[in-house]
């Protein structure tokens, strides 16, 4: 940890209290285990986790760079080349294909004129299919970065929640035509209707 | 009334496991009975009496397997002054399953309740949940859980003035299938790439780290609280013969309310599907019964009265799994729909085998393919069937089977679909417009 990085700040620098508290998680012979973190914190502050970080990863963990990269590699959330500002996570399992998952890719794909690994000249976007999120009863499921999922979406929900994040809104200010879930409604009132027969 | 509360419409059952959607905040939680069993089980129980009444509920593992949990608990060594660890296997990613998501959204402290019951039935005073990492409002609503555990003393040293102590970490996946295969999972926790370790040695033996460890899902925790809480008796009012205790079902496709269901275990396909998600919306001919591991059934009278449990869908050639029902309509090909399973277990093989690498990730994907775009030819089918007698029961670890299963189910009941798009050269409906 003592490696000279000359006038570049490294990205964990002024995150002491933060790493302290990662390693204290996990027992002392297990320190590499705070690999994932490590990853993930790079990973969703700058939108991939490039060779330098992983150097610095791995002084932090007392791995080599490779073993860090080969970790990095298994998993599907790490990216080793920059992705957009927006990272759409497509859902490509049987519910979400069952409910047009494959048609809002195409939709995706052609209207952003991007391809996965590629970056909307913009810098906004960027595309991936994911496998099985894990809320088949809200599909079709697109994940935008680490944030909560956008549910039931449709080809004018995502029209929508393109043309307000290219207008400059936040994530958390969009609006999507029917409400942020338009079938959990009913979901809820499936389960407050069992209980309340009690 | 007597016997066994098999349905949802019983009025003896009141679903425990997941109520007061959307107030999973500790004020709701106590208000209610939270903390009472693990109060109980640390207060007034010792750790085997705590074992034993899991044992005596027949609380079986809800995350696929069925494993009779107070057993798995029993195999934990006794007081060896190691390290022990329970972990909860929080990555819930078998396609057709989110039944976790929804306790750890709507309530977390039941989990964490759940884990600090186990932790002292086993000697843990340690505990990770491995969440997947794409479930952020369950990370979210878990981190607050904890903190609130912490806060008001249910969490930390001394539990209910006595000497256990326990401490909960997450620890968050990062988008991986195999991560919850159990040895996998802790191939991951430890910061290595998640390919799964040979059995023996068990987790009870040499888990994390080496030490002795338990992994239990995320449903099967939850029950615990409820089962120290209400006592063996009544987990064994619910549900049939061998299978017992509330259950969570998932439906999705084209159902009216797709959703989750707590029901009793054993209620049947056709109560879930029409009573609980409002029926059908399209004309339906298949259905996956527990998750995409579970082979798929025709979607007939007989199928639609088999109650969900353990038992009875594997006399009907499937698999309760997870409870995940997946909805197949009549509109898509039932070769499109085992394409996109395939894929998505070709895509997830962890590569360490050869079955798995070369058979599910190499063969079986490209004959799906092969077939499904319109390019079969005779004998395509056979090729397959082949293929997965070579890797059923060969694989270093179950993805493989898990992959197998459902191919071999459709090929049972669906097997004319198959041979109608090689004799015709057809490639599935819809191709390059529903999905590819």
């Amino acid at each position: 940890m003592s490696i000279a990085r000359g006038e570049t700040l490294g990205f964990f620098d002024d995150k002491s209290q933060w790493l302290e508290e990662l390693f204290a998680s996990y027992p002392p012979e297990g320190r590499r285990a705070a690999v994932m973190p490590l990853l993930r914190q790079v990973q969703d502050t700058e939108g991939h986790v490039s060779g330098e970080r992983l150097q610095e990863i791995a002084e932090l963990t007392g791995l080599t760079a490779t073993e860090v990269k080969g970790v990095m590699s298994f998993y599907s959330y790490y990216h080793e080349l920059p992705t957009g500002k927006y990272h759409l996570q497509v859902c490509a399992t049987l519910s979400c294909a069952l409910g047009g998952s494959e048609e809002l890719w195409d939709y995706l794909v052609e209207t952003l004129d991007v391809l996965p690994g590629e970056i909307s000249p913009d810098g906004l976007f960027s595309l991936q299919k994911v496998e099985c999120l894990g809320s088949c009863h809200t599909a079709p499921v697109i994940q935008i970065n680490d944030e909560p999922y956008l549910e039931c979406m449709t080809r004018s929900r995502l029209q929508a929640l393109l043309s307000e994040l290219r207008a400059g809104k936040s994530l958390d200010q969009v609006e999507l035509p029917g409400g942020p879930d338009p079938h959990w409604r009913e979901v809820l009132f499936q389960r407050q209707k069992a209980q309340e027969k009690k | 009334m007597t016997g066994p509360i098999v349905s949802g419409h019983d009025p003896r059952f009141a679903p425990v496991l997941l109520v007061n959607p959307g107030q999973g905040d500790l004020k709701h939680y106590l208000s209610r009975g939270g903390y009472q069993g693990a109060k109980k089980a640390l207060t007034t129980m010792t750790p085997d009496e705590v074992i034993n009444l899991v044992k005596a509920a027949n609380l079986r593992g809800r995350g696929g397997a069925g494993f009779p949990t107070g057993l798995k608990w029993s195999f934990m060594p006794k007081d060896d002054g190691r390290q022990h660890y329970l972990v909860c296997n929080a990555d819930e990613s078998e396609p057709g399953s989110f039944k976790d998501r929804f306790i750890m959204e709507d309530n977390p402290h039941e989990l964490i309740e759940g884990m600090i019951i186990g932790g002292y039935a086993i000697g843990a005073t340690k505990g990770y949940i491995y969440i997947r990492g794409e479930y952020r409002k369950a990370y979210d609503s878990l981190k607050q859980g904890i903190a609130e555990a912490k806060a008001e003393g249910y969490l930390g040293p001394n539990l209910f003035g006595g000497e256990f102590s326990f401490e909960i970490f997450l620890h968050r996946g990062a988008g991986a299938y195999i991560c919850g295969e159990e040895t996998a999972l802790m191939n991951s926790l430890e910061g290595l790439r998640a390919n799964p370790r040979l059995k023996p040695p068990f987790p009870a033996g040499a888990g994390l780290w080496g030490q002795p460890t338990t992994i239990n899902n995320v449903e099967t925790l939850a029950c615990v609280p409820h089962v120290v809480a209400q006592g063996a008796e009544w987990f064994n009012s619910i549900g049939t013969e061998k299978s017992k205790g509330p259950k969570l079902y998932e439906v999705s496709g084209p159902a009216v309310h797709p959703g989750v269901y707590e029901l009793p275990i054993g209620t049947t396909l056709r109560e879930l599907i029409f009573d609980w998600a409002g029926g059908v919306s399209e004309p339906v001919k298949a259905l996956i019964p527990g998750g995409s591991t579970a082979p798929p059934l025709p979607f007939t009278d007989d199928v639609l009265d088999t109650p969900m449990d353990f038992e009875a869908l594997a006399e009907k050639g499937s698999l309760l799994g997870t409870g995940g029902v997946i909805l197949i309509p009549d509109s898509v090909s039932m070769v499109d729909a085992m394409w996109n399973i395939t894929r998505f277990y070709g895509h997830e093989s962890c590569g360490k085998c050869t079955p798995c690498r070369e058979g599910v990730a190499g063969w079986m994907v490209n004959l799906f393919k092969k077939i499904a775009t319109g390019n079969g030819s005779p004998g395509d089918v056979e090729l397959l069937l082949d293929i997965m007698d070579n890797i059923e029961g060969r694989a270093f670890c179950l993805l493989a089977d898990a992959a197998v299963w459902p191919v071999k189910g459709s090929l049972k009941f669906f097997r004319s679909e198959y041979d109608d798009l090689i004799e015709r050269k057809a490639a599935v409906p819809g191709y390059s417009g529903r999905w590819k």
